[in-house]
């Protein structure tokens, strides 16, 4: 700033001390995810005290933890884009148990390809994101109502499907179609298996009785949510279809004059959130081996608390990523916290309530004070 | 007036919205390098012009001429393009994003191509920097919120975002009606830059103090038809405050206070003699 040569690098001077007092600290707490990192820390700290002795934050422990913040996170990610966008999509947690039964029935009773029924699914994801989109945008709806409706809609059809073609609400044995398909291999497994088998002879990481380490990997579920998390912050801060959600979400008149495609963007970030529902589901599936339609039930409100407690504004235009993967993580960490620490388990959702007001609170306190920040 | 052509022209546009008529007839020539002021009380049709400007509205009527050429905008994005720039009241401004992000909204500048497309928020922070310094307003840290920033120094990012992308005519909403005066002057100093600049401005306002530095004519709209355009030497800053106001009415309702005024004043002495004799009631029980 200061080797700017103008003419007005005089008379700017004062002001450019004015920018020294906007410390590194000011700007991480103005950041959307702050408040979320901060609570990460404080639920970490606790448990780490809490828990100590128990396993919790062991290999298998770890893991354990980040498997349930994984799966959560991966459509909290997508919520949080949306969210962003100025919307909601109540309609997840169903698209989780249609994509399932989508995924296991072709495979299992009609013998498709498991490469073909995931297909299946994701065409099907992408076309439910569409008209939830479209709804929104051409009746001028609020989404969460047109995503209630979906809510309903979707369940419904899972179960509807599902009973029709097989007189049953569960389908089993997709395991058996797992082996040789490149596609399912995606979704299924765990990787860095080597790395692990190699900690393990050197003695880094503890072994079973065979020799083998009590941790074999790192669940492929992780994986995808560290990628959507990161390919998610790296749309959001650097790319111009970022700045739309931002502004789409900010205020989609504002936005439209200036020459954003509003409602793309919406259509766009609806059929990221049923297709990040479908991942769920394939990873679901491929874990377990079966699928069920009542899967994936109440997922749209976890994602929602996640990406709350991450710092997204639920009117939109405000929030990140990284918060959201971080809300999902304090969420892994209360659950399987609370089984390692031994309290009754029944505690965890007044938890959890609790914490999604504390955090919107504390949002909103944060959200005024960088708006004072002048 | 020269034999110049101008920027934009109206001749004879009605706009009719069903049976209501909100603006007849009107013609008003604007010249690159100049301020039109466009006068008038609510209700004047002021809005219902600048949307047909601006490709909001279709002229019923009549016919815009852009540069000598008959033109017909279908939408707002037309009359973008045709560098018709306009900023509405509400500025089209996201308080929670930062500055830059707003300055290019829709517009951003990429680095990269294929999937490693991104913006160059380095470019694009100098840029909105350097723009807002050209007109005086000293952006301490471009990625701070525009709700940050005071209303006036907002409606100069989105006047200086219109201007970057390379507007030729620049139409101006009220751009200082919610302002204090030091802010509306910072508007006001920047509406004359952009008149040097060479770019024809359309200033709407109701502040016939904040039209007459800057204003090169003044066209006055009144129940949708057009008063008469007048150039700014030709008139003195009361004639055109007394023809925006409605000199007359506002000569009545000076009369209609002094009425109010004198009633009051005796009302007052009434209930003072009331209450009085409400105490010296309640005295006597």
């Amino acid at each position: 700033m200061k080797s700017n040569p103008s003419p007005q690098a005089d008379a700017a001077e004062p002001q450019d001390e004015r920018i020294q007092k906007v410390s590194f600290w000011k700007k991480a707490l103005s950041r959307p995810e702050f408040g979320a990192l901060a609570g990460t820390v404080l639920v970490l700290a606790f448990f780490i005290v809490a828990s100590s002795g128990t396993g919790m934050f062991t290999p298998a422990g770890i893991l354990n933890f980040l498997e349930v913040a994984a799966q959560l996170g991966i459509i909290a990610t997508a919520a949080s884009l949306l969210m962003i966008g100025g919307e909601f999509d109540l309609s997840i947690g169903s698209m989780i148990g249609l994509a399932g039964i989508l995924i296991a029935i072709p495979a299992v009773e009609y013998g498709w390809p498991l490469w073909a029924a995931i297909l299946l699914a994701f065409c099907c994801a992408a076309l439910v994101g569409w008209i939830n989109g479209n709804l929104v945008n051409k009746t001028g709806l609020p989404s969460f109502i047109v995503t209630l409706g979906f809510l309903f809609i979707l369940r419904g059809m899972a179960i509807g499907v599902s009973r029709l073609l097989t007189g049953r609400t569960q389908v089993g044995g997709v395991h058996d179609h797992i082996p040789g398909d490149w596609f399912a291999a995606l979704f299924s497994g765990e990787v860095a298996t080597g790395l692990f088998a190699w900690m393990a002879s050197q003695g880094w990481i503890a072994t079973n009785f065979a020799g083998n380490p009590v941790v074999t990997g790192i669940p492929v579920s992780i994986v995808w949510w560290l990628a959507l998390t990161a390919l998610a912050t790296w749309v959001l801060l650097c790319t111009p279809y970022g700045n739309w959600i931002f502004a789409s979400g900010g205020d989609a008149n504002a936005a439209r004059n200036s020459g954003v495609p509003v409602h793309r963007v919406k259509i766009s970030l609806f059929m990221f959130t049923a297709f990040s529902a479908t991942i769920f589901a394939c990873l679901q599936v491929m874990d377990t081996g079966s699928a069920d339609t009542i899967r994936g039930l109440l997922k749209e409100l976890e994602a929602i608390i996640a990406v709350v407690i991450g710092g997204a504004l639920l009117t939109g235009g405000y929030g990140s990523a990284i918060g959201a993967a971080l809300g999902a993580l304090i969420f892994g960490l209360v659950q399987m916290g609370i089984f390692y620490t031994g309290v009754n388990t029944d505690w965890f959702q007044v938890f959890l309530g609790v914490m999604l007001l504390v955090a919107v609170l504390f949002n909103n306190f944060m959200r005024k004070k960088a708006m004072e920040a002048k | 007036m020269s034999e110049r052509m101008p920027m934009i022209e109206m001749r004879n546009v009605s706009k009719h919205f069903g049976s209501v008529i909100a603006l007849s007839g009107i013609s008003m020539e604007v010249y690159a390098g100049e301020v039109m002021c466009l006068l008038g009380d609510n209700g004047a049709g002021k809005s219902t012009l600048i949307k047909t400007l601006s490709g909001v509205h279709q002229p019923t009527h009549g016919e815009l001429l852009l540069g000598g050429e008959p033109t017909r905008f279908k939408s707002p994005a037309y009359a973008l393009d045709a560098g018709i720039a306009t900023v509405f009241q509400d500025l089209a401004m996201i308080p929670l994003m930062s500055i830059t992000r707003n300055f290019f909204m829709g517009r951003e500048p990429t680095v990269g191509w294929g999937p490693t497309k991104r913006i160059d928020w380095k470019y694009a922070d100098r840029i909105a920097k350097q723009e807002m310094a050209k007109i005086g307003i000293d952006v301490r840290d471009p990625s701070q919120p525009v709700g940050t920033l005071s209303g006036g120094e907002r409606q100069c990012v989105a006047i200086a975002r219109a201007v970057y992308f390379g507007a030729k005519v620049l139409i101006l909403d009220e751009p200082t009606s919610a302002l204090g005066v030091k802010q509306a002057s910072v508007v006001l100093r920047y509406i004359a830059k952009a008149r040097a600049d060479g770019l024809a401005v359309i200033f709407i306002t109701h502040n016939v103090h904040h039209a007459f530095p800057v204003a090169d004519a003044f066209t006055l709209l009144s129940r949708g038809g057009s008063l008469g355009t007048f150039r700014k030497e030709e008139t003195t800053r009361e004639e055109v405050l007394n023809m925006m106001a409605g000199g007359a009415e506002l000569e009545s309702l000076d009369a209609e206070l002094a009425e109010f005024q004198r009633s009051d004043s005796e009302r007052k002495t009434d209930a003072g003699d009331s209450d009085a004799s409400g105490t010296r009631l309640a005295a006597g029980q």
